[in-house]
């Protein structure tokens, strides 16, 4: 019971109170690129959860098992970097060849999910915290990616209602899209100091 | 492959691009995450500037260097490897010689693997141009984004404790403006900055 307790919390930590996007400024790029309609910010915050979790999980294994008893740390950024271009590429084919339609709204965006500032940053988050059982791993990244993907879907909701606003010419596009993340920051803080 | 030498190669274009025509952060919006993270500070802004500036020439070069045999669809994972290679030398290089910098920066160095401008470079102007033009470039693209990081990092650090690199500026009974310090400042700020040199530019067309 009381293991539950602490992985509930800690999913609940990293979705809504120490929100990668929101307080680490990690994966800001697509946060403000890829927001513009709801429906593809769905889709990618969905993708971005599958290779969060599942790069997590990867890179925790091979830190533990092999990187750590073979005294190979040094090579550690370059081993993460791989498990997750790997992964990155079984999303692309696994999307290509089902949701075609959806392939083509990602575009560029797709591919450039392995340089994705959430995934390498829970990746050596993971690390720093020290965290050392899978299963709590395994709910931290899978909660991370669902952080993200909470972020960017509010982002595209409030950006579809924004296209009917008036903006001042000078602040139209980027700069309302940074303030207006901006007071949603100022939101989330209200969680601030709820779960440690 | 696009022919070898173009026409007329400019040099010095190559190293003026980059601070304000395409800065990276203030025109081309790529790379955001440092300019929004480690911004609370002037001197931890100006180490990692400077890091980026080392790992972006270097990079450079590295993949100008091996850009004939890069296969298109394995490019990017090349150009990621070989940036993560670079930046554990400077990772290492911090950890060694300014210890307290690589404690405030923390897990912001690695993060410059997945720097957009980077990647972005290597694609743009790397893998299409010889090693010295690499070279130029990566110094203009990157002294372009210090100076952005420096700007960002000036006005929240002297807002939020009235200091400039650890110098007090502000007159005596300043109140230090705590919501620069936090996330929302830093989103903020940027928004405004980016909104005023989108004027500029408006202002200079017309």
């Amino acid at each position: 019971m009381d293991r539950a307790y602490i992985l509930i919390m800690g999913f609940l930590s990293v979705v809504i109170v120490n929100n990668f996007v929101f307080t680490k400024f990690l994966g800001t790029c697509p946060y403000l690129g890829v927001s513009g309609r709801l429906d593809t910010a769905f889709g990618m915050g969905l993708a971005v959860t599958f290779v969060t979790a599942l790069s997590g999980i990867l890179t925790w294994l091979i830190d533990f098992y092999v990187l750590v008893p073979l005294g190979l740390q040094i090579t550690r950024y370059i081993c993460y970097i791989v498990v997750i271009a790997g992964a990155v590429q079984l999303v692309e084919m696994y999307v290509k060849k089902f949701f075609p339609p959806l392939y083509k709204s990602f575009g560029i965006f797709l591919p450039l999910i392995s340089t994705n500032c959430v995934i390498l940053g829970l990746c050596l988050f993971i690390n720093i915290w020290g965290t050392d059982n899978l299963l709590e791993v395994a709910v931290l990244s899978t909660g991370t990616g669902f952080g993200f993907a909470v972020a960017i879907c509010i982002m595209a909701a409030i950006r579809e209602n924004l296209i009917m606003v008036d903006v001042p010419e000078s602040l139209k596009g980027a700069p309302i899209t940074l303030i207006t993340a901006g007071l949603l920051t100022l939101a989330f803080m209200g969680f601030t100091g709820m779960i440690k | 492959m696009a022919d070898e030498n173009p026409v007329k190669v400019n040099y010095l274009d190559a190293l003026t691009a980059g601070l304000w025509r395409e800065n990276p952060t203030f025109r081309l919006l790529i790379g955001m995450c440092p300019p929004l993270a480690v911004t609370t500070a002037v001197k931890p802004a100006l180490t990692m500037g400077l890091s980026v500036i080392f790992v972006l020439v270097c990079s450079n070069i590295a993949i100008s260097l091996m850009r004939k045999l890069l296969k298109p669809h394995l490019r990017i994972i090349m150009f990621t490897l070989s940036i993560a290679a670079f930046v554990t030398i400077c990772d290492l290089y911090l950890r060694a010689f300014a210890p307290l910098m690589s404690e405030i920066l923390g897990a912001y160095v690695p993060l410059i693997i997945v720097n957009c401008i980077i990647i972005f470079r290597a694609e743009a102007c790397a893998s299409k141009n010889n090693v010295w033009f690499s070279i130029l470039d990566g110094i203009g693209s990157g002294t372009g984004f210090t100076i952005a990081l420096c700007i960002i990092a000036g006005i929240r650090e002297i807002l939020a404790s009235g200091t400039f690199a650890g110098i007090a500026v502000m007159p005596r009974g300043f109140v230090p403006w705590a919501a620069m310090q936090m996330p929302v400042g830093a989103f903020v700020l940027l928004g405004l900055l980016l909104g005023l040199s989108s004027l500029l530019t408006a202002k200079r067309t017309n």
